[in-house]
């Protein structure tokens, strides 16, 4: 088995940033899905409660899987 | 293999002299040097987000859990609300239903057409004022408007339309049945 990828400070700075954008991004969608879903349940419209609660869990998992790797990576530093 | 860069911007050593990874928790979530705190922030940031994701994820369940409250709850009685002669064409009833504090309004708009509304206003909760002549429903705080037979958002700021209240006539009484709130 190969050993782990080891990266220097300089090389982990810019998978980090793009780590962080990502996160960012799902973060904020789960706003819009969150407010959006409050909206239309208050409104009578309740077809749409299910669907964005898995939505938004899924995007919460990629997080924590993002977050798992980030920790990896602090382990692997060079 | 690629090289590994070196960690040229580490500048500070522990005063032991072992590496970072052998100090104490504390030593590494403090650095003095620029880049291994911009290191911890980024980190720091990320695990951040990833528990305001999580709170996202608990109100979504939170409003399925009461949804799911919702269905189970019973529905409302049917309620006497008045006798159909107390209320004139063009007259209008304040009434509460289904819960003493739920104010609605019942409007006689012809001779056999009645409809009640709930009376707060979709906006920021103002009483409604209907007004049979213009065929409205006006919400004086905002100026918001509403339609008097559909409860339909016709001006001003209100999201959504007013919670109809169902009427039924039985005999010479009229009576609130159910609550109806729809999104368009």
């Amino acid at each position: 088995m190969a050993p782990p990828r080891t990266f220097s400070r300089a090389q982990r700075t810019p998978i980090v940033q793009g780590m962080l954008a990502f996160v960012l991004i799902l973060v904020v969608l789960q706003l819009w899905l969150l407010t959006a879903t409050m909206n239309s349940y208050l409104g009578g419209d309740e077809s749409m409660v299910w669907p964005a609660a898995l939505a938004s869990l899924v995007c919460f998992l990629l997080n924590a899987g993002l977050l798992r790797y980030l920790r990896r990576l602090e382990k692997t530093r060079a | 293999m690629a090289t590994p860069i070196p960690e040229r911007e580490t500048i500070s050593l522990p005063p032991d002299g072992r590496p970072l990874d052998d100090q104490p928790a504390w030593r590494r979530d403090f650095p003095i040097d620029w880049a291994a705190d911009q290191d911890v922030e980024r980190r720091d940031f990320v695990k951040f987000l990833t528990l305001t994701s999580l709170a996202f994820v608990i109100g979504q369940f939170w409003i399925a859990g009461q949804r799911w409250l919702r269905r189970r709850a019973d529905a409302p009685d049917a309620r006497r609300i008045a006798a159909a002669s107390d209320v004139p064409v063009g007259g209008s009833l304040v009434f509460e239903y289904p819960n003493p504090h739920d104010t609605c309004v019942l409007v006689r708009v012809t001779e056999s057409e009645f409809v009640a509304f709930s009376q707060k206003c979709t906006h920021l909760s103002c009483a409604v004022i209907p007004k049979p002549d213009e065929g409205v429903f006006h919400c004086p705080c905002h100026e918001g408007v509403f339609d008097l037979r559909t409860g339909r958002v016709i001006a001003g700021p209100p999201p959504r339309p007013l919670p109809r209240i169902l009427i039924e006539v039985r005999g010479a009484d009229i009576y609130a049945t159910a609550v109806e709130t729809g999104s368009v």
